[in-house]
């Protein structure tokens, strides 16, 4: 427990994942997504309506580092299913789009969702860099 | 140092010399973000995340630095 080479942020990280049968790291909040990656996954949570939690890694630059290295993947978004990582934005969105997103959360795919979906999604990916 | 700013031609040639087999199509043209999409026959088998990993390995740190943003789509041949 005294043990100095253990790291409280990585416990807490840790913790956080698997206390929570889904959850989101993100740049900042589903309500006010600081990234346009970050703002397209929690939107895929937000439309099966499945509760998640939402960490927000902007405030404290150690919260990423700890994260990729914990995960070993690089980038953020990452979404956490049952203590697993499921992927970041670009997986999220395929399994969203193709119905395996629901499954695995156990929700249902809303109707409209695919149409709505592609209906957002012609114009080539619009990359938002608002990196603070 | 200094780094170069990265081309879509350069994250094509380094996917498809690093993965066996691999082919990719790149697109981006402002330095900084890319979109990929990348078939190969080393990711069948490969959950997404396991084939999503092989091409972030290519690109090792320069993610989020140099490379801001690759989108990315994986494909088993």
């Amino acid at each position: 427990m005294s043990d100095e080479t253990q790291n409280p942020l990585r416990e807490a990280i840790e913790d956080a994942i698997g206390s929570n049968d889904v959850i989101l790291f993100m740049k900042g909040t589903p309500d006010q997504p600081m990234c346009g990656f970050s703002a397209r996954t929690a939107a895929a949570l937000q439309s099966l309506e499945v509760p998640f939690a939402a960490v927000d890694i902007l405030p404290d630059p150690r919260i990423r580092q700890e994260l990729s290295a914990l995960s070993n993947w690089p980038t953020i978004p990452q979404l956490f299913v049952r203590g697993e990582l499921v992927g970041g934005a670009d997986i999220v969105a395929e399994m969203y789009e193709s119905g395996e997103l629901a499954q695995l959360l156990g929700a249902e795919q809303p109707d409209a969702a695919p149409a709505q979906a592609e209906a957002a999604q012609p114009a080539p990916l619009s990359i938002e860099n608002r990196l603070g | 140092m200094t780094t170069s700013m990265a081309t879509k031609e350069e994250l094509k040639e380094r996917i498809e010399a690093a993965i066996a087999g691999a082919r990719a199509e790149v697109r981006g043209d402002d330095g900084h973000h890319f979109e990929a999409v990348v078939t190969a026959p080393a990711f069948a088998g490969l959950s997404r995340i396991a084939q999503h990993r092989l091409v972030y390995d290519v690109f090792d740190g320069e993610l989020g630095g140099r490379i801001h943003a690759l989108a990315l789509q994986t494909k088993a041949d």
